[in-house]
Protein backbone atom coordinates (compact mmCIF):
# COMPACT_ATOMS: atom_id res chain seq x y z
CA UNK A 1 0.00 0.00 0.00
CA UNK A 2 1.27 3.45 -0.96
CA UNK A 3 2.33 5.01 1.99
CA UNK A 4 2.07 9.34 2.40
CA UNK A 5 3.40 10.94 5.24
CA UNK A 6 1.66 14.22 5.82
CA UNK A 7 3.55 16.70 8.43
CA UNK A 8 1.92 17.61 11.13
CA UNK A 9 3.41 20.93 12.53
CA UNK A 10 -0.11 22.37 14.61
CA UNK A 11 -0.55 24.10 11.42
CA UNK A 12 -4.39 23.82 9.98
CA UNK A 13 -6.44 20.81 10.21
CA UNK A 14 -5.24 17.28 8.79
CA UNK A 15 -8.90 15.29 9.26
CA UNK A 16 -10.15 16.08 5.90
CA UNK A 17 -6.48 15.51 4.35
CA UNK A 18 -6.13 12.16 5.92
CA UNK A 19 -9.59 11.32 4.94
CA UNK A 20 -8.88 11.91 1.29
CA UNK A 21 -5.67 10.37 1.02
CA UNK A 22 -7.35 7.40 2.68
CA UNK A 23 -10.04 7.51 0.11
CA UNK A 24 -7.58 7.52 -3.06
CA UNK A 25 -6.28 4.06 -1.10
CA UNK A 26 -3.24 5.43 0.81
CA UNK A 27 -2.09 4.73 4.00
CA UNK A 28 -1.32 8.02 6.20
CA UNK A 29 1.61 8.57 8.37
CA UNK A 30 0.80 11.70 10.38
CA UNK A 31 4.56 12.95 10.54
CA UNK A 32 5.50 14.83 13.82
CA UNK A 33 8.96 14.30 13.77
CA UNK A 34 11.63 13.98 10.99
CA UNK A 35 12.00 9.90 11.68
CA UNK A 36 8.32 9.70 10.83
CA UNK A 37 9.31 10.37 7.10
CA UNK A 38 11.21 7.00 6.62
CA UNK A 39 9.57 4.63 4.84
CA UNK A 40 7.01 7.02 3.11
CA UNK A 41 6.28 6.92 -0.57
CA UNK A 42 5.08 10.42 -0.74
CA UNK A 43 4.92 13.75 1.11
CA UNK A 44 2.84 16.48 1.99
CA UNK A 45 3.13 19.68 3.78
CA UNK A 46 -0.16 21.56 4.12
CA UNK A 47 -0.86 24.09 6.70
CA UNK A 48 -2.36 27.76 7.08
CA UNK A 49 -1.04 30.97 8.78
CA UNK A 50 1.84 32.81 9.55
CA UNK A 51 6.02 31.35 7.76
CA UNK A 52 8.11 32.08 10.45
CA UNK A 53 6.39 30.45 13.44
CA UNK A 54 6.05 27.56 10.94
CA UNK A 55 9.63 27.42 10.03
CA UNK A 56 10.14 26.99 13.56
CA UNK A 57 8.03 24.51 14.62
CA UNK A 58 9.45 22.59 12.01
CA UNK A 59 12.56 22.88 13.09
CA UNK A 60 11.73 22.19 16.64
CA UNK A 61 10.23 18.88 15.58
CA UNK A 62 13.58 17.78 13.38
CA UNK A 63 11.55 17.71 9.71
CA UNK A 64 13.78 20.83 7.82
CA UNK A 65 16.30 18.66 7.29
CA UNK A 66 14.58 15.61 6.33
CA UNK A 67 12.03 17.80 4.26
CA UNK A 68 15.31 19.54 2.49
CA UNK A 69 16.68 15.76 1.46
CA UNK A 70 13.78 14.99 0.33
CA UNK A 71 13.14 17.39 -1.80
CA UNK A 72 16.62 17.25 -3.23
CA UNK A 73 15.93 13.63 -4.23
CA UNK A 74 13.20 14.30 -6.64
CA UNK A 75 11.19 12.47 -4.10
CA UNK A 76 6.71 12.70 -4.53
CA UNK A 77 5.95 16.29 -2.58
CA UNK A 78 3.27 18.24 -2.55
CA UNK A 79 3.21 21.45 -0.49
CA UNK A 80 -0.31 22.88 0.22
CA UNK A 81 -1.05 26.65 0.71
CA UNK A 82 1.75 27.26 3.30
CA UNK A 83 3.28 24.33 2.69
CA UNK A 84 3.93 25.66 -0.83
CA UNK A 85 5.19 28.85 0.16
CA UNK A 86 7.84 27.44 2.23
CA UNK A 87 9.81 25.91 -0.67
CA UNK A 88 10.75 29.30 -1.88
CA UNK A 89 13.30 31.48 0.22
CA UNK A 90 11.00 34.12 2.23
CA UNK A 91 7.86 35.42 3.07
CA UNK A 92 7.26 39.11 2.89
CA UNK A 93 4.33 38.26 6.24
CA UNK A 94 7.31 38.27 8.37
CA UNK A 95 10.40 38.28 6.82
CA UNK A 96 11.36 35.05 7.72
CA UNK A 97 13.78 33.09 5.90
CA UNK A 98 11.86 29.66 4.38
CA UNK A 99 13.23 26.94 2.90
CA UNK A 100 14.82 28.42 -0.41
CA UNK A 101 14.41 25.33 -2.47
CA UNK A 102 12.81 27.00 -5.34
CA UNK A 103 14.03 30.84 -6.22
CA UNK A 104 11.83 33.46 -5.52
CA UNK A 105 9.71 35.12 -2.19
CA UNK A 106 6.33 34.72 -0.99
CA UNK A 107 4.53 38.25 -1.25
CA UNK A 108 1.37 39.87 -0.50
CA UNK A 109 -1.27 39.80 -3.38
CA UNK A 110 -0.88 42.99 -4.94
CA UNK A 111 -4.04 45.11 -6.28
CA UNK A 112 -6.52 42.34 -4.73
CA UNK A 113 -10.12 43.40 -4.86
CA UNK A 114 -10.39 42.20 -0.71
CA UNK A 115 -7.75 40.06 1.36
CA UNK A 116 -7.62 37.21 2.16
CA UNK A 117 -8.79 35.59 -0.79
CA UNK A 118 -11.06 33.46 0.13
CA UNK A 119 -13.40 31.05 -2.16
CA UNK A 120 -13.25 29.10 -5.05
CA UNK A 121 -11.41 30.37 -8.12
CA UNK A 122 -10.59 28.93 -11.44
CA UNK A 123 -6.77 27.53 -11.97
CA UNK A 124 -5.33 28.35 -15.51
CA UNK A 125 -2.43 25.67 -16.15
CA UNK A 126 -0.20 26.85 -18.68
CA UNK A 127 1.39 23.47 -18.95
CA UNK A 128 0.25 20.07 -18.57
CA UNK A 129 1.46 18.10 -15.26
CA UNK A 130 0.74 14.47 -13.83
CA UNK A 131 -1.20 15.94 -10.78
CA UNK A 132 -4.05 17.27 -13.22
CA UNK A 133 -4.50 14.48 -15.11
CA UNK A 134 -8.68 13.81 -15.91
CA UNK A 135 -9.27 17.44 -14.03
CA UNK A 136 -10.96 19.72 -16.59
CA UNK A 137 -9.43 23.37 -17.51
CA UNK A 138 -11.86 25.28 -16.04
CA UNK A 139 -12.14 23.61 -12.58
CA UNK A 140 -12.65 25.62 -9.19
CA UNK A 141 -10.34 24.94 -6.42
CA UNK A 142 -11.08 26.40 -3.11
CA UNK A 143 -8.48 29.22 -1.69
CA UNK A 144 -7.74 31.15 1.45
CA UNK A 145 -4.92 33.33 1.78
CA UNK A 146 -3.29 36.92 1.49
CA UNK A 147 0.32 35.68 0.04
CA UNK A 148 1.39 33.63 -2.96
CA UNK A 149 5.04 32.84 -3.97
CA UNK A 150 6.26 34.72 -6.74
CA UNK A 151 9.30 32.58 -8.33
CA UNK A 152 11.95 33.96 -10.26
CA UNK A 153 15.15 33.48 -11.81
CA UNK A 154 15.69 31.11 -14.65
CA UNK A 155 13.55 28.91 -13.27
CA UNK A 156 10.86 30.64 -12.81
CA UNK A 157 8.83 30.59 -16.38
CA UNK A 158 9.95 26.50 -16.23
CA UNK A 159 8.66 25.56 -12.59
CA UNK A 160 4.82 27.50 -12.87
CA UNK A 161 2.21 25.63 -13.63
CA UNK A 162 -0.80 27.19 -13.44
CA UNK A 163 -2.31 30.98 -12.71
CA UNK A 164 -5.32 32.23 -10.40
CA UNK A 165 -6.87 36.17 -10.78
CA UNK A 166 -7.47 37.89 -7.89
CA UNK A 167 -6.94 41.13 -9.15
CA UNK A 168 -3.66 40.41 -11.19
CA UNK A 169 -2.98 36.94 -11.58
CA UNK A 170 -0.83 35.27 -9.03
CA UNK A 171 1.36 31.53 -9.11
CA UNK A 172 -1.80 28.89 -7.71
CA UNK A 173 0.53 25.89 -8.61
CA UNK A 174 3.83 24.97 -9.58
CA UNK A 175 6.43 21.98 -10.38
CA UNK A 176 9.90 21.19 -10.81
CA UNK A 177 10.00 17.53 -11.58
CA UNK A 178 7.87 15.54 -8.81
CA UNK A 179 8.24 18.23 -5.93
CA UNK A 180 4.50 20.40 -6.58
CA UNK A 181 2.96 22.70 -4.85
CA UNK A 182 -0.38 24.22 -4.89
CA UNK A 183 -1.69 27.38 -2.96
CA UNK A 184 -5.23 26.30 -2.80
CA UNK A 185 -6.45 23.30 -0.42
CA UNK A 186 -7.26 20.54 -2.61
CA UNK A 187 -8.47 18.64 0.58
CA UNK A 188 -11.03 21.33 0.82
CA UNK A 189 -12.37 21.54 -3.18
CA UNK A 190 -14.77 19.06 -4.05
CA UNK A 191 -14.42 16.07 -6.39
CA UNK A 192 -11.77 18.38 -8.04
CA UNK A 193 -9.44 18.64 -5.12
CA UNK A 194 -9.93 14.78 -4.10
CA UNK A 195 -8.86 13.60 -7.60
CA UNK A 196 -5.60 15.93 -7.43
CA UNK A 197 -4.72 13.91 -4.06
CA UNK A 198 -5.48 11.07 -6.05
CA UNK A 199 -3.06 11.37 -8.50
CA UNK A 200 -0.20 12.68 -6.11
CA UNK A 201 -1.25 8.94 -4.33
CA UNK A 202 -0.08 7.23 -7.79
CA UNK A 203 2.64 9.46 -8.61
CA UNK A 204 3.93 8.45 -4.86
CA UNK A 205 3.13 4.66 -6.13
CA UNK A 206 5.42 4.64 -9.08
CA UNK A 207 8.25 6.72 -7.03
CA UNK A 208 11.40 4.30 -7.40
CA UNK A 209 12.23 5.11 -3.97
CA UNK A 210 9.70 3.61 -2.83
CA UNK A 211 11.27 -0.21 -3.94
CA UNK A 212 14.38 0.87 -1.86
CA UNK A 213 12.43 0.42 1.46
CA UNK A 214 12.95 -0.93 3.96
CA UNK A 215 16.63 -1.48 3.92
CA UNK A 216 17.39 2.14 5.00
CA UNK A 217 14.68 2.64 7.54
CA UNK A 218 15.81 -0.35 9.53
CA UNK A 219 19.85 -0.12 8.73
CA UNK A 220 20.28 -0.63 12.97
CA UNK A 221 23.24 1.41 12.10
CA UNK A 222 20.46 4.43 10.99
CA UNK A 223 19.13 5.53 14.38
CA UNK A 224 18.83 9.36 13.82
CA UNK A 225 17.09 11.47 11.42
CA UNK A 226 20.18 12.24 9.29
CA UNK A 227 21.26 8.85 8.95
CA UNK A 228 18.23 7.56 7.75
CA UNK A 229 17.96 9.87 5.27
CA UNK A 230 21.06 10.40 4.43
CA UNK A 231 21.27 6.69 2.86
CA UNK A 232 18.45 6.81 0.80
CA UNK A 233 20.36 10.26 -0.23
CA UNK A 234 23.00 8.65 -1.19
CA UNK A 235 21.38 6.08 -2.99
CA UNK A 236 19.22 9.20 -4.98
CA UNK A 237 22.31 10.81 -5.65
CA UNK A 238 23.94 7.36 -7.59
CA UNK A 239 20.18 6.91 -9.20
CA UNK A 240 19.66 10.92 -10.48
CA UNK A 241 23.55 12.12 -10.25
CA UNK A 242 21.33 15.38 -9.71
CA UNK A 243 20.13 15.42 -6.56
CA UNK A 244 23.47 16.52 -5.11
CA UNK A 245 23.74 19.50 -7.04
CA UNK A 246 20.37 20.76 -5.93
CA UNK A 247 21.15 19.81 -2.40
CA UNK A 248 24.02 22.65 -2.57
CA UNK A 249 21.39 24.78 -4.46
CA UNK A 250 19.29 24.73 -1.46
CA UNK A 251 21.71 24.88 1.09
CA UNK A 252 23.14 28.47 -0.09
CA UNK A 253 19.99 30.08 0.06
CA UNK A 254 19.01 28.97 3.75
CA UNK B 1 -12.60 34.43 -11.18
CA UNK B 2 -13.37 34.50 -7.68
CA UNK B 3 -17.19 32.33 -7.63
CA UNK B 4 -19.36 34.29 -5.08
CA UNK B 5 -19.93 31.65 -2.08
CA UNK B 6 -23.41 30.06 -1.23
CA UNK B 7 -23.16 28.89 2.45
CA UNK B 8 -25.91 27.41 3.95
CA UNK B 9 -25.79 27.17 7.99
CA UNK B 10 -26.78 24.37 10.20
CA UNK B 11 -28.06 25.32 13.85
CA UNK B 12 -27.09 22.66 16.19
CA UNK B 13 -27.90 22.20 19.06
CA UNK B 14 -27.14 18.57 21.12
CA UNK B 15 -26.13 17.14 18.42
CA UNK B 16 -28.25 17.78 16.31
CA UNK B 17 -29.73 19.61 13.43
CA UNK B 18 -32.80 21.93 14.70
CA UNK B 19 -34.80 24.84 12.89
CA UNK B 20 -37.18 27.11 14.42
CA UNK B 21 -37.35 30.73 14.93
CA UNK B 22 -35.15 33.15 16.82
CA UNK B 23 -34.11 29.78 18.58
CA UNK B 24 -37.66 28.53 19.67
CA UNK B 25 -40.12 25.86 18.54
CA UNK B 26 -36.69 23.50 17.71
CA UNK B 27 -37.63 21.08 15.72
CA UNK B 28 -35.32 18.27 14.89
CA UNK B 29 -33.77 17.95 11.79
CA UNK B 30 -31.35 15.45 11.54
CA UNK B 31 -27.91 14.63 11.55
CA UNK B 32 -25.62 17.54 11.22
CA UNK B 33 -22.56 15.28 8.63
CA UNK B 34 -25.70 13.99 6.84
CA UNK B 35 -27.02 17.38 5.72
CA UNK B 36 -23.55 18.69 5.33
CA UNK B 37 -22.40 15.96 3.07
CA UNK B 38 -25.81 16.54 1.57
CA UNK B 39 -25.62 20.40 0.63
CA UNK B 40 -22.01 20.01 -0.40
CA UNK B 41 -23.20 17.26 -3.03
CA UNK B 42 -25.85 19.59 -3.77
CA UNK B 43 -22.93 22.58 -4.59
CA UNK B 44 -22.85 24.57 -0.84
CA UNK B 45 -19.66 25.92 -1.39
CA UNK B 46 -19.13 26.36 2.60
CA UNK B 47 -21.10 24.69 5.56
CA UNK B 48 -21.45 26.84 8.90
CA UNK B 49 -22.24 24.84 12.21
CA UNK B 50 -23.67 27.68 14.86
CA UNK B 51 -23.91 25.59 17.76
CA UNK B 52 -26.93 26.90 19.99
CA UNK B 53 -26.78 24.09 22.73
CA UNK B 54 -28.32 25.54 25.60
CA UNK B 55 -26.32 23.77 28.52
CA UNK B 56 -22.26 23.75 28.14
CA UNK B 57 -21.74 20.30 28.68
CA UNK B 58 -23.71 19.76 25.15
CA UNK B 59 -20.51 21.45 23.48
CA UNK B 60 -17.97 18.65 23.66
CA UNK B 61 -20.39 16.78 20.99
CA UNK B 62 -19.81 19.38 18.73
CA UNK B 63 -16.42 18.09 18.00
CA UNK B 64 -17.51 14.38 17.19
CA UNK B 65 -19.60 15.97 15.04
CA UNK B 66 -17.33 18.30 12.88
CA UNK B 67 -15.03 15.77 12.53
CA UNK B 68 -17.37 13.13 11.28
CA UNK B 69 -18.19 16.24 8.61
CA UNK B 70 -14.89 16.79 8.13
CA UNK B 71 -14.15 13.33 6.97
CA UNK B 72 -17.40 13.41 4.77
CA UNK B 73 -17.93 16.57 3.19
CA UNK B 74 -15.14 17.75 1.60
CA UNK B 75 -15.61 21.54 1.52
CA UNK B 76 -14.37 24.45 3.98
CA UNK B 77 -16.44 24.14 7.51
CA UNK B 78 -16.45 26.89 9.90
CA UNK B 79 -18.27 26.49 13.76
CA UNK B 80 -19.91 29.62 15.53
CA UNK B 81 -21.34 29.44 18.87
CA UNK B 82 -19.82 28.69 22.34
CA UNK B 83 -15.69 29.44 21.18
CA UNK B 84 -14.83 32.08 24.00
CA UNK B 85 -11.11 31.04 24.25
CA UNK B 86 -8.05 30.12 22.31
CA UNK B 87 -7.77 27.08 23.06
CA UNK B 88 -11.71 26.21 22.53
CA UNK B 89 -11.26 27.58 19.24
CA UNK B 90 -7.85 25.17 18.89
CA UNK B 91 -9.91 22.09 19.65
CA UNK B 92 -12.50 22.75 16.90
CA UNK B 93 -10.03 23.25 14.49
CA UNK B 94 -8.10 20.09 15.24
CA UNK B 95 -11.47 18.45 14.79
CA UNK B 96 -11.88 19.41 11.31
CA UNK B 97 -12.93 22.96 11.21
CA UNK B 98 -11.41 25.33 8.75
CA UNK B 99 -12.97 28.64 10.78
CA UNK B 100 -14.28 29.63 13.73
CA UNK B 101 -17.00 32.43 13.94
CA UNK B 102 -16.76 34.35 17.30
CA UNK B 103 -20.07 37.08 18.01
CA UNK B 104 -20.91 37.44 21.93
CA UNK B 105 -17.07 36.30 23.02
CA UNK B 106 -15.70 39.44 20.74
CA UNK B 107 -17.98 41.40 21.99
CA UNK B 108 -17.04 40.82 25.77
CA UNK B 109 -13.74 40.30 25.35
CA UNK B 110 -12.35 42.12 21.62
CA UNK B 111 -8.49 40.89 22.39
CA UNK B 112 -9.80 37.65 21.47
CA UNK B 113 -9.95 38.12 17.95
CA UNK B 114 -6.29 39.46 18.04
CA UNK B 115 -5.01 36.42 19.95
CA UNK B 116 -6.81 34.18 17.87
CA UNK B 117 -5.92 35.79 14.66
CA UNK B 118 -2.65 35.81 16.02
CA UNK B 119 -2.48 31.64 16.77
CA UNK B 120 -4.29 30.36 14.42
CA UNK B 121 -4.00 33.12 10.96
CA UNK B 122 -6.59 35.61 10.21
CA UNK B 123 -7.94 33.06 7.76
CA UNK B 124 -9.57 30.94 10.35
CA UNK B 125 -11.28 33.94 12.03
CA UNK B 126 -14.54 35.13 11.39
CA UNK B 127 -16.37 37.28 13.13
CA UNK B 128 -20.37 37.09 13.15
CA UNK B 129 -22.02 40.62 13.83
CA UNK B 130 -25.58 40.74 14.46
CA UNK B 131 -27.17 44.66 13.72
CA UNK B 132 -29.97 46.60 14.61
CA UNK B 133 -31.20 49.74 12.74
CA UNK B 134 -31.23 52.39 15.17
CA UNK B 135 -34.91 53.65 15.68
CA UNK B 136 -34.22 57.77 14.30
CA UNK B 137 -35.09 59.98 16.93
CA UNK B 138 -38.83 61.44 16.71
CA UNK B 139 -38.58 64.69 14.49
CA UNK B 140 -34.82 63.65 12.63
CA UNK B 141 -35.47 64.54 9.30
CA UNK B 142 -31.63 64.91 9.00
CA UNK B 143 -31.48 62.38 5.79
CA UNK B 144 -28.64 60.99 7.24
CA UNK B 145 -27.65 57.66 6.79
CA UNK B 146 -29.29 55.29 8.90
CA UNK B 147 -27.54 53.73 11.70
CA UNK B 148 -26.95 49.89 13.17
CA UNK B 149 -26.64 48.74 16.74
CA UNK B 150 -24.44 45.58 17.62
CA UNK B 151 -26.79 43.28 19.51
CA UNK B 152 -25.78 39.59 20.76
CA UNK B 153 -27.12 36.86 22.28
CA UNK B 154 -29.90 36.36 19.34
CA UNK B 155 -30.50 40.03 19.31
CA UNK B 156 -32.57 40.16 23.17
CA UNK B 157 -29.25 42.31 24.04
CA UNK B 158 -28.07 46.02 22.81
CA UNK B 159 -24.67 46.60 23.49
CA UNK B 160 -24.37 50.27 22.22
CA UNK B 161 -21.64 49.34 19.68
CA UNK B 162 -22.24 50.89 16.33
CA UNK B 163 -21.71 48.41 13.38
CA UNK B 164 -20.20 50.00 11.24
CA UNK B 165 -17.47 51.10 13.44
CA UNK B 166 -17.51 47.81 15.29
CA UNK B 167 -16.51 45.87 12.08
CA UNK B 168 -13.62 48.22 11.42
CA UNK B 169 -12.31 47.47 14.93
CA UNK B 170 -12.50 43.81 14.35
CA UNK B 171 -11.32 44.17 11.20
CA UNK B 172 -8.03 45.67 12.45
CA UNK B 173 -7.82 43.08 15.22
CA UNK B 174 -7.02 40.44 12.95
CA UNK B 175 -10.73 38.92 11.99
CA UNK B 176 -10.29 37.59 8.39
CA UNK B 177 -13.68 37.79 7.13
CA UNK B 178 -17.41 39.06 8.91
CA UNK B 179 -20.73 37.88 9.01
CA UNK B 180 -23.27 40.47 9.32
CA UNK B 181 -26.49 39.30 9.93
CA UNK B 182 -29.20 41.88 9.81
CA UNK B 183 -31.53 41.01 13.05
CA UNK B 184 -34.44 42.91 11.81
CA UNK B 185 -34.45 40.73 8.69
CA UNK B 186 -33.65 37.27 10.17
CA UNK B 187 -36.34 35.07 9.85
CA UNK B 188 -38.97 37.70 8.12
CA UNK B 189 -38.35 37.01 4.31
CA UNK B 190 -38.27 40.35 3.30
CA UNK B 191 -34.41 40.30 1.86
CA UNK B 192 -31.12 41.25 3.07
CA UNK B 193 -30.66 44.81 4.41
CA UNK B 194 -28.55 46.02 1.51
CA UNK B 195 -27.69 48.87 3.04
CA UNK B 196 -26.14 47.27 6.24
CA UNK B 197 -24.39 44.83 4.07
CA UNK B 198 -22.73 48.35 1.83
CA UNK B 199 -21.92 50.82 4.58
CA UNK B 200 -19.79 47.60 5.98
CA UNK B 201 -18.54 46.26 2.59
CA UNK B 202 -17.35 49.84 1.59
CA UNK B 203 -15.21 49.98 4.99
CA UNK B 204 -13.12 47.02 5.51
CA UNK B 205 -11.26 45.29 3.36
CA UNK B 206 -11.75 41.41 3.94
CA UNK B 207 -14.55 39.05 2.58
CA UNK B 208 -18.43 40.29 3.68
CA UNK B 209 -20.90 37.47 4.17
CA UNK B 210 -24.53 38.28 4.15
CA UNK B 211 -26.90 37.00 6.48
CA UNK B 212 -30.43 37.11 7.81
CA UNK B 213 -33.73 37.85 5.42
CA UNK B 214 -33.41 35.84 2.25
CA UNK B 215 -36.75 34.91 1.22
CA UNK B 216 -35.84 34.07 -2.53
CA UNK B 217 -33.06 33.81 -5.48
CA UNK B 218 -33.25 37.43 -6.28
CA UNK B 219 -32.78 38.60 -2.64
CA UNK B 220 -29.27 36.76 -3.09
CA UNK B 221 -28.34 38.65 -6.34
CA UNK B 222 -29.35 41.81 -4.33
CA UNK B 223 -26.83 41.16 -1.78
CA UNK B 224 -23.81 40.84 -3.36
CA UNK B 225 -24.43 43.34 -6.36
CA UNK B 226 -26.03 46.37 -3.98
CA UNK B 227 -24.80 45.20 -0.85
CA UNK B 228 -21.18 44.02 -2.16
CA UNK B 229 -21.20 41.40 -0.28
CA UNK B 230 -18.81 38.19 -1.20
CA UNK B 231 -21.11 35.26 0.19
CA UNK B 232 -24.28 34.71 0.66
CA UNK B 233 -25.69 32.43 3.64
CA UNK B 234 -28.63 31.42 4.31
CA UNK B 235 -30.55 28.54 6.70
CA UNK B 236 -34.62 28.28 6.60
CA UNK B 237 -34.82 28.37 2.56
CA UNK B 238 -32.76 26.08 2.06
CA UNK B 239 -33.91 23.49 4.96
CA UNK B 240 -37.30 23.94 3.81
CA UNK B 241 -36.30 23.50 0.02
CA UNK B 242 -38.05 26.18 -0.74
CA UNK B 243 -35.30 26.92 -3.30
CA UNK B 244 -32.36 25.09 -3.56
CA UNK B 245 -28.58 26.10 -3.64
CA UNK B 246 -28.61 24.96 -7.73
CA UNK B 247 -31.74 27.70 -8.16
CA UNK B 248 -29.67 30.58 -6.05
CA UNK B 249 -26.52 29.53 -8.25
CA UNK B 250 -28.45 30.02 -11.46
CA UNK B 251 -30.33 32.86 -10.21
CA UNK B 252 -26.65 34.92 -9.70
CA UNK B 253 -25.21 33.85 -12.74
CA UNK B 254 -28.36 34.99 -15.29
CA UNK B 255 -27.51 38.53 -13.39
CA UNK B 256 -23.60 37.91 -14.38
CA UNK B 257 -22.31 37.29 -10.96
CA UNK B 258 -19.37 34.42 -11.10
CA UNK B 259 -20.44 31.01 -9.24
CA UNK B 260 -19.35 27.65 -9.21
CA UNK B 261 -21.95 25.09 -10.77
CA UNK B 262 -21.44 21.89 -9.62
CA UNK B 263 -22.31 19.22 -12.08
CA UNK B 264 -23.66 17.02 -9.91
CA UNK B 265 -26.40 19.64 -8.70
CA UNK B 266 -28.21 19.41 -11.61
CA UNK B 267 -28.72 15.64 -11.46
Amino acid sequence: MTRIAVVDYGAGNLVSIDQALRAAGAEVVIARRGTDLRGADGLIVPGVGAAGPAMARLARRDLVGPIRDWVAEDRPFLGICLGMQLLFEGSDEDGSVTLGILAGRTVRLQDAPRLPHIGWNTVRRTREHPLFTGIAAGAFFYFVHSLAPRPTGVEAAAITLAWTDHGPEFVSAVARGRVAGVQFHPERSGSDGLQLLARFVELAAADPGAAEDPGAAQDPGATDDAGAVGGRRAAARSRTGRAGADRAVAGSAA
Amino acid sequence: MLAVRVIPCLDVADGRVVKGTRFVDLVDEGDPPELAERYAREGADEIVFLDITAAPEGRGTLRGIVERTARRAFVPLTVGGGVRTVSEMRDVLRAGADKVSLNTAAVATPDLVRRCARRFGSQAVVVALDARRRTPSPGDSSGESPAWEVVVKGGREPTGLDAIAWAQRVVDLGAGELLVTSIDRDGTGSGFDTALLRAIADRVPVPVIASGGAAGPADFVAAVRDGGASAVLAASIFHRRRHSIADVKAAMAAAGLPVRLVPEAAA
